[in-house]
């Protein structure tokens, strides 16, 4: 088991090599996350009353189509000098290879999250402190990732990915996003625990379900 | 074959009525083929006969439509891991990342095989490729030629006894073939069991036992090196890929 373990590091570790280098997926992502949340900042008035009300929808949209963009470039590293097929002759089992794929996607959303949510917060003068909100990211990120990751490998070998991924994938994705909006706008209302529990419950339930079914189709979407 | 659909074993390489389909096109039809080990042996024919299918299907990449392939006595359908640490494959992509170093590619493509003494082995199959001076590099900044040369310390960083070459001359400039070359003949010199594809005749005799021309997915010709008359090989081979055409 250790040793399924050290290998899922060295595929994650790998990648976030690569990406310290090349810095690819977060400087995009990043970029193109923040200037959704500027244009929101002065389409709407951070003062008044709806902001409680819009600033989820804000933050999930800017966090959802950001990430498409660095789930384009998961599987972009594996397909120059085809190393996807060195992977594939590795005696490990495909899970490992997507559990080492998904552990860097989710790390880089979560770097990314953990950048623009603070900017969000103080665009829009929400409070800073707000733990349970880190929670929310770290729920809604692995649902987020664990399709994603999946349907990045899917995307791979088609022409026009970078038009056929969001297609595919955002309705899928759809639940785990819808409650994490919900959720963020308990947060932000400073509702109780209670008022969020059931879409909390829902997004660990899509979570699992995501990550089960993923782990057991991505063998099939990797081989030739 | 045994009840078990493992091969005997005294193989290295057991390959019975291998075929393979795309749609409606047979890039493979009732392939035959048994090396012995150690043996090296070389496969030739044009493009498009089906000698980078045998080679994905010999290295588990792709699954065959029919008939049975063992290497060293595991079947690659039943047992794809086991048979995973016994082969080794050079192709002209290299599989390497060029955003790491020399050093870390190797690291990686190790640990994934679970090699023991990984530091020493790193050091040795670069000295091997005579690439030392190059080990904390990354492999983008590197020629073609010594990204091959990488690609193939690479494809024996885990000591498998199979070796497949699929064109590993491909891409690169005259320079870069001589190097090559050179490491693919000590290659050649080890116990390994070889089994490449190429368009070079000159190398692919010398290096080779037993070479194979296939034509349409098919094995049309096979003969030991010693049996041949270069002259009248070449005639040969030059009359399929004439048709080819």
């Amino acid at each position: 088991m250790s040793r399924m373990y050290a290998r899922v590091f060295a595929i994650f570790w790998k990648d976030v090599l690569s990406e310290i280098r090349t810095k690819e997926i977060v400087t995009a992502v990043l970029v193109f996350a923040l200037l959704v949340l500027v244009i929101f900042n002065f389409a709407f008035d951070p003062a008044s009353g709806t902001t409680a009300r819009i600033a989820p929808g804000i933050l999930w949209v800017a966090f959802t189509f950001a990430g498409i963009l660095g789930l384009n470039r998961v599987f972009a590293i594996e397909k120059e000098n085809s190393s996807l097929a060195g992977l594939r002759l590795c005696p490990v089992d495909r899970m490992v290879i997507f559990w080492g794929k998904l552990a860097g996607s989710f790390t880089f959303m979560l770097v990314i999250a953990a950048v623009i949510t603070p900017i969000f917060l103080v665009l829009f003068n929400l409070p800073l402190f707000l733990p349970r909100l880190a929670l929310i990211i770290v729920l809604a990120t692995l649902g987020f990732t664990s399709v994603g990751t999946l349907f990045s490998a899917l995307a791979m070998n088609i022409r026009a990915r970078d038009i056929m991924l969001p297609i595919l994938f955002l309705p899928l994705v759809v639940p785990v996003i819808i409650g994490a909006v919900e959720t963020t706008a308990c947060v932000l209302a400073g509702g109780p625990w209670s008022d969020m529990l059931t879409w909390l419950e829902i997004m660990i339930a899509f979570d699992i379900i995501y990550l089960v079914v993923a782990t057991l189709m991505f063998e099939f979407v990797i081989e030739e | 074959m045994n009840e078990t659909g493992a091969g005997s074993g005294a193989w290295a390489i057991e390959v019975e009525g291998l075929g393979k389909s795309f749609g409606s096109h047979r890039a493979l039809t009732g392939i035959c083929l048994k090396v012995g080990r150690g043996e090296h042996v070389t496969v030739f024919g044009p493009n498009g006969a089906g000698k980078t299918s045998l080679i994905k299907i010999l290295s588990t990449l792709m699954k065959p439509s029919a008939g049975t392939v063992c290497l060293d006595g595991s079947d690659i359908s039943k047992v794809p891991s086991e048979v995973r640490r016994k082969i080794g494959l050079v192709a002209h992509q290299t599989f390497l990342y060029d955003d790491l170093t020399v050093y870390e590619n190797l690291k990686f493509y190790g640990k994934m095989y679970d090699v023991p003494n990984l530091e020493e082995q790193i050091h040795n199959v670069v000295r091997w490729v005579r690439l030392e001076a190059r080990l904390h590099d990354r492999v983008g900044t590197l020629s073609r030629g010594m990204q091959q040369r990488i690609s193939i310390a690479r494809a024996v960083i885990h000591n498998p006894s199979i070796v497949l070459l699929d064109e590993p001359e491909v891409g690169l400039d005259p320079h870069a073939i001589v190097m090559v070359r050179e490491v693919l003949d000590s290659l050649s010199a080890g116990e390994r069991t070889v089994v490449m594809t190429t368009h070079n005749l000159e190398q692919g005799i010398e290096m080779s036992d037993r070479v194979v021309i296939l034509y349409k997915g098919r094995i049309v010709y096979q003969e030991h090196k010693d049996r041949i008359d270069i002259a009248t090989f070449r005639e040969t081979y030059d009359r399929y890929t004439e048709s080819a055409k």
